[in-house]
């Protein structure tokens, strides 16, 4: 890409991408297995906000159910996850100095993946599974960032073995529950969970999970102007002024939110957090304050995108979790053979 | 040297876990001077510079900033009067230079910041003053080493610091560009900015240095103007090699040439020394 080009992509880059992000959601409300054109949401529309127009009631309900009840939560809920998991990923890869790194370097997704299986087997309570998936994705990374503290040393390098643990231990604590559960329901449910979906998203999770998850996106991209200098490792970063140890800290805290919380929402959404970021800096270039806000809005394009691949493909719906990976990988395989060059 | 120093190394001792690296150091740095830190490897020169910014805690003693410990001062406010100037590296992102250069302000900014058009003005400036501008939009990664290091200079100006605190600045750098960077470390001291730098080379301590400190096992065994220290016994003493420093008399600068390699005398008859023997240049050679 041209400099001049690269400049301009990257000061048009965010409107676009917002209206873009919009259009995609307009476009997806209208995919689904009953058919409803772009005509019949705008009508719904005009005859709900001005009360006038050629509506009868039953209709009216059935496409306001459709909308609001089954399509809406699904769409935002799928959007809110891709922001969450690109913008984690980001962070991650600038943080630990490494672009190859995904959201679940510090072992948040083999956390709350057994947080959400535990519940499964011993409470059968909805709200309980979401609060100890959520508790146990904090769990994993806090035992990550413990060993870290332990040792004296190159700090970034015990973050990701304390996170190679912490993942082992809870991979291995997930094998367990799944050895005890009972065959005939539990472990197909727990199976299923952790190949990710959106078919259990309802108004009340998306927003108990979806305004946090807001807010962590808006302090990383608040803070993503350091992010840049601690890409350039501890010791520049330190030079430079900054509290590396404080902010890292921070910047962790916010991503193990972000990461858990997709997990409550919608089980193992995997690659997500790897390609999106990479695709992003192909676009935009490195630089993190247009990246990471770059990122957000990419990664919820594509999850909203890919979650109507796994309506519409086949009959029956395929879990969101796996379409990801079987998308993810290749793209991985091209951008590996572009980026040997040095990750641009 | 009455003036007050600017920096005070003051007592230092460090140690990880039971060996000890330094013990019992201690320096005074005066505005405008460059000083080189000299000492084989594995000596604990890196480790003195690492206590010097900051980064590592030394287990006894104190570094003084125009007598304040900097222990005890804001980092922020560090970073806008010492800046590092790191061994040269490749980034793992294709930041372009300006963007690193851009990193140098970040001292200057609170929570939250975005650079403003005031901080793009001095980061151009920086890669003006080190004649660098026109690879402003280059990506750091594709440029080479020399002009690497020559970025990371302008971030140390754009920082705002008077003294740059470089470790090995030339390490790595092939010999057009080790001169090329030598040569704007000797403008900017001209200019009033305070180096100290570690080097394995003898030779750039004596071509830019005004004083030249050597460490052995975690001492300070000679300290002062490099035409006095950087000497046949000092050298040997240091590093275990046998070295001449020859003088001329109205010359720039000493030179070392190793006895090792092809003797001394010899080194006379085939190093094209025989002319500047022919003229007398030749004042010393041990």
């Amino acid at each position: 890409m041209g400099k001049r080009l690269k400049m301009k992509v990257k000061k048009t880059i965010i409107p676009i991408l917002s209206v873009a992000l919009f259009l995609t959601i307009g476009l997806s409300l209208t995919i689904g297995k009953y058919p409803l054109c772009l005509a019949d949401i705008c009508g719904y529309l005009f005859f709900k906000l001005t009360g006038t127009g050629n509506m009868d009631t039953r209709h009216c309900e059935l496409v306001s159910n459709l909308l609001l009840n089954i399509r809406l939560p699904r769409i935002l809920a799928a959007a809110l996850i891709g922001a969450s998991l690109a913008v984690a990923g980001a962070s991650f890869q600038a943080m630990f100095v490494n672009p190859l790194v995904s959201p679940s370097l510090l072992g948040v997704l083999a956390g709350a993946s057994f947080g959400a299986a535990l519940g499964m087997v011993f409470s059968g309570n909805w709200f309980c599974v979401q609060c100890l998936t959520f508790l146990f994705g904090f769990v994993a990374v806090g035992i990550a960032v413990a060993i870290a503290k332990m040792h004296k040393g190159n700090t970034i390098l015990l973050l990701i073995l304390g996170g190679v643990i912490s993942g082992a231990v809870f991979t291995s604590l997930l094998s367990i529950i799944k050895y005890i559960a009972d065959p005939a329901n539990q472990l197909p449910a727990i199976v299923q969970w952790l190949m990710g979906g959106l078919s259990l998203v309802d108004y009340k999770t998306l927003l108990a999970a979806g305004i946090p998850q807001l807010v962590s996106i808006a302090l990383v991209i608040l803070f993503s102007g350091y992010l840049n200098a601690l890409s350039m490792g501890d010791e520049e970063a330190r030079s430079l002024g900054i509290r590396v140890e404080r902010i890292r800290l921070f910047l962790i805290f916010l991503a193990t939110m972000m990461s858990a919380l997709t997990v409550v929402i919608a089980g193992m959404i995997g690659w997500v957090g790897l390609i999106i970021p990479h695709i992003t800096r192909m676009l935009v270039g490195p630089d993190n304050k247009i990246l990471v806000p770059a990122s957000a809005l990419i990664g919820a394009i594509y999850l909203i995108a890919v979650d109507n691949l796994s309506r519409m493909l086949f009959v029956v719906e395929i879990p969101m979790g796996i379409v990801t990976s079987l998308v993810g990988i290749p793209f991985f395989v091209i951008i590996l053979r572009k980026a040997q060059k040095g990750w641009a | 040297m009455g003036l007050n120093p600017l920096i005070k190394i003051d007592a230092i001792s460090f140690g990880y876990t039971q060996k000890a690296v330094l013990t019992d150091i201690n320096l005074s740095i005066t505005k405008g001077e460059v000083v080189a830190v000299l000492g084989p490897n594995g000596c604990g020169k890196s480790t003195l510079i690492k206590i010097m910014l900051g980064l590592l805690r030394p287990d006894a003693g104190r570094v003084l900033l125009n007598g304040k410990n900097i222990r005890k001062l804001d980092t922020g406010y560090l970073a806008q009067e010492i800046a590092y100037v790191p061994q040269i590296h490749k980034s793992s992102f294709p930041y372009t230079v300006l963007d690193v250069v851009l990193m140098g302000r970040i001292p200057h900014k609170t929570f939250f910041f975005r650079y403003s058009n005031k901080d793009l003005r001095i980061a151009q400036n920086a890669l003006e003053r080190l004649s660098i501008l026109h690879l402003a939009s280059r990506a750091y990664t594709e440029i080479s080493g020399g002009e690497r290091q020559l970025t990371l200079i302008a971030r140390a100006l754009a920082q705002g610091a008077n003294t740059f605190i470089m470790d090995e600045p030339a390490g790595g750098l092939d010999y057009g560009n080790q001169l090329k960077l030598l040569d704007q470390i000797v403008k900017l001291s001209r200019e009033g900015y305070t180096f100290v730098k570690a080097t394995h080379s003898p030779e750039h301590a004596l071509w830019i240095a005004n004083r030249a400190v050597m460490i052995k096992e975690g001492k300070i065994v000679a300290d002062g103007p490099c035409d006095d220290v950087i000497n046949t016994e000092n050298l040997f003493h240091l590093y275990n090699a046998r070295v001449n420093v020859l003088k001329f008399n109205d010359g720039p600068f000493n030179v070392c040439v190793p006895q090792t390699i092809c003797g001394c005398m010899d080194a006379l008859d085939h190093c094209n020394l025989s002319v500047l023997e022919k003229s007398q240049k030749v004042m010393q050679c041990q």
